[in-house]
């Protein structure tokens, strides 16, 4: 093999594919990236045996062939090249060497052979439908917050993708919670997306996939299966297993009678908040919230650290309220609103409480209140 | 030279006898009235409440530990001197003394007289350092004006009354610092009390092995062996900086500990890290719906200890023990610190459920860390499990009944597995 490509675009597929690779896997191969080079374009290709990632990039290709090398070398490599070089791979049959040479400096790397390299097994699609890189991204970004890190329930650690039936008809809808917040985002249902089984999408795979996303008339391509679901743009397909487990029915947890109303000016709510948790307690950060009449207040008050207290102007007509919260659960929340004051519906100090964007159901966070 | 009646505490000058009351139990040192660092260890603790409790067992042998499989804890004198051991193997210990009268240890009955002695203690000095339930270090130091009197006699007093008003015996060390009070409590036992001065301090030290102190075990002695290290002497014949380069921080200490130097101070018990408890099965197993009883039990003592603490943990911790000896140990953290049995356990559960292939197991145990103070805990509902606040309050409200009718007034049917 012998190739001659760009470095911004080799560093592009190299970055993908390094933060794919598993860095402590005990498979060496696993660490590599595989490099197959023919007619004018190269692929660049990584796993973790959950995730594969394939990005194809155009080259000047001397001589077709392939091997596979350290990705996070090579990464490391391309990232000190300066700009602009061009960078040529060759790899001299039979030596296990790929030489990287850019300018005046010359690597040679250990390679490791291509046909040992695990491709992920291609497997039936039952819903492929396209959406635009914009309506992904607020899906994922708006949820992915609320991902569960426990172990002991692996079936959160992944954002549940399903079809929902939704008060503006059947959404595209994505759904995250770890227990104590939850996310529920509602997006037009793509055309040929009625067929989508429900899967829970990882939240490796969640990470790797917001890349594919920056820009936002870009067409995206997602096929569905049980147990699998791939991304792809023109360039870049990612592949990826889905959480083998049934996600709870969330529909249960989201409050439907909570008549209590606050609004609020969504940034400045966040600000108070992050003011007066700076003295809350390290492991609780615990904020309290007094309502009564177009007021509240927020107030920490840890018997280690301090005390503190902020008063808000919002506008609140029900009885008076006194509720806590996990500080780092309300900052999330809050930030995820963008547009409209945040409102927020409760019911008493120890249910779940609503909050959701102006009168917008297509995001709607679910957070539980915590003893104060 | 000073010199002090261990029976009715008379201060005299040099003397064999006691002048006041003729008995010879008396202290004798250059330093008698000012060393002020004490080691009070009792004799035979669990064994000298046993026999305290039930006189018919004061000549027999008596031997505290649990069960076949488990190791003495203590042995009475009168099993030392037919060569039982605390930490034998008990078969191997009833071997040496068949005619041994065993007994389950009754920590709570010990806990009781542990607290007495401890109250004793507090009203010497502050400054108490306990290691376990039957020894503590004491810093009598500045205490003689209040008492109006020296620290050996007040110590002598504490031995005293220990034995007049608890029937227990113990022995004292009084040296300069702790790590001599300490081997000073062992030199007499028992009803010892035993002086080493600064004068005599090297020269009490120069020819006794290194194994003397305290964390030297098996494999520090081996490593010192193999340097030609036994005695305090040979280690006398190191520079601090080789003892170092070749001992690592170790080597530091020994160089001070041989010149009987030990700046340490004594302090109240560092704040506790972990709660934990685990059991030793008689026979291995590897009986799911056994196990559970277990750990569910376990769960419950773990929260039981953290309640009367006033403390919650934010990582539950599983142990397992394999047939071959093999420890497994699993941990998981919560993201809201508990307290709570019932969380513990479904918190433990999945761990133990994804090993119990692994069985039979030999022991099984469970723990908390990361501790905090109660009021941080336990104050995030869990928005998929709703019923996990109900059977929060549900377990307080047993508490409160076992805390009026005994622990056995109210229990879970998983707890009699």
């Amino acid at each position: 093999m012998k190739i001659s490509i760009e470095r911004a675009t080799l560093l592009r597929a190299v970055a993908q594919a390094q933060s794919v690779v598993e860095r402590r896997n005990t498979i060496p191969i696993l660490a590599n990236v595989l490099i197959e080079a023919e007619g004018d374009t190269v692929t660049f290709r990584a796993t973790d045996l959950d995730i594969e990632v394939l990005d194809k990039a155009p080259a000047q290709v001397e001589r077709a062939g392939g091997t596979t090398v350290s990705a996070v070398t090579l990464h490391e490599i391309v990232r000190k090249l300066p700009d602009g070089a061009l960078v040529s791979l060759t790899e001299e049959a039979g030596t296990g060497r790929l030489t990287v040479a850019a300018g005046r400096s010359n690597f040679s790397l250990a390679t490791l052979p291509k046909d040992d390299f695990p491709v992920m097994a291609s497997s039936e699609y039952q819903s492929n439908f396209s959406a635009k890189a914009a309506v992904l991204r607020r899906l994922f970004d708006k949820s992915k917050f609320a991902i569960s890190t426990e172990e002991t329930r692996y079936y959160l650690n992944g954002v549940y993708m399903h079809v929902a039936d939704s008060e503006d008809g059947r959404s595209l809808r994505c759904v995250a919670t770890d227990g104590h917040r939850l996310a529920r985002i509602d997006a037009p249902l793509p055309a040929g997306a009625e067929d989508l089984p429900g899967v829970i999408v990882p939240r490796k795979t969640v990470g790797e996939l917001r890349k594919l996303l920056d820009e936002d008339d870009m067409d995206i391509a997602v096929s569905v299966s049980e147990t699998k679901v791939r991304f792809a743009t023109p360039d870049i397909t990612l592949t990826s297993k889905v959480i083998d487990g049934t996600f709870p029915d969330y529909t249960r947890v989201i409050p439907q009678g909570n008549t209590r109303k606050l609004e609020v000016d969504a940034s400045e709510f966040a600000k108070a908040v992050d003011r007066v948790a700076t003295v809350s307690s390290e492991r609780s950060r615990a904020v309290k919230l007094q309502l009564d009449e177009d007021r509240l207040v927020l107030s920490v008050n840890a018997p280690d650290s301090g005390a503190a207290e902020e008063e808000l102007a919002v506008a609140y007509g029900d009885e008076q309220l006194e509720i806590g919260f996990n500080a780092k659960y309300l900052l999330e929340i809050a930030s995820q609103v963008d547009r409209e004051n945040a409102v927020f519906l409760f019911n008493s100090s120890g249910d779940p409480t609503l909050m959701r964007e102006g009168t917008d159901t297509s995001a709607v966070y679910v957070v539980m209140p915590m003893r104060v | 030279m000073p010199a002090l009646c261990r029976d009715c505490l008379t201060e005299f000058d040099t003397g064999r006898r006691c002048p006041s009351c003729g008995r010879p139990r008396v202290l004798e040192h250059d330093e008698l009235w000012d060393l002020s660092i004490a080691h009070m260890d009792c004799d035979a603790f669990y064994a000298s409440v046993e026999k305290r409790d039930n006189p018919d067992l004061a000549d027999k042998p008596v031997i505290i530990g649990g069960g076949r499989r488990g190791v003495v804890s203590t042995a009475c004198y009168v099993a030392r001197i037919r060569g039982v051991r605390s930490a034998m193997p008990m078969f191997k210990a009833l071997q040496v003394c068949p005619d041994a009268v065993v007994l389950k240890p009754r920590m709570s009955v010990y806990v009781e007289a542990s607290r007495a002695i401890k109250s004793m203690m507090e009203e010497l000095t502050p400054s108490i350092e306990p290691l376990s339930l039957d020894e503590a270090f004491l810093d009598l130091t500045g205490t003689r004006r209040l008492h109006g009197a020296p620290p050996a006699v007040m110590l002598a007093r504490l031995v005293k009354r220990m034995k007049d008003e608890l029937g227990l015996t113990g022995s004292i060390g009084l040296s300069h610092n702790k790590f001599l009070a300490k081997i000073a409590s062992d030199l007499d036992k028992p009803r010892g009390f035993s002086i080493i001065g600064k004068a005599e301090t090297e020269a009490f030290l120069r020819p006794k092995p290194v194994r003397l102190i305290w964390g030297v075990g098996a494999a520090t002695q081996n490593q010192l062996d193999k340097a030609g290290i036994r005695t305090f002497e040979d280690l006398l014949r190191w520079e601090q900086r080789d003892l170092t380069a070749r001992f690592g921080s170790m080597g530091e200490r020994l160089w001070h500990l041989a010149r009987g130097q030990d700046r340490r101070r004594v302090t109240r018990n560092a704040p506790m890290k972990s709660i934990s408890n685990e059991t030793t099965f008689f026979e291995d197993t590897a009986d799911p719906d056994i196990l559970d009883g277990h750990l569910w039990r376990m769960a419950e003592k773990v929260s039981d200890r953290a309640k009367a603490k006033g403390l919650a943990g934010r990582v539950v911790t599983l142990k397992l023990k394999r047939r071959d000896f093999k420890l497994i140990t699993r941990r998981t953290s919560l993201p809201d610190p508990t307290q709570i049995a019932d969380r513990i356990y479904r918190t433990v559960k999945p761990l133990f459920s994804q090993e119990i292939d692994q069985g039979p197991f030999r022991l099984i145990g469970c723990g908390l860390s990361d501790l905090c103070p109660e009021e941080d805990a336990d104050r995030l509902p869990d928005l998929l499990d709703p019923q996990a606040t109900k059977r929060a309050d549900a377990e307080r409200a047993t508490d409160s009944l076992r805390a009026r009718f005994g622990d056995s007034a109210i229990m879970k049917g998983r707890a009699l597995r």
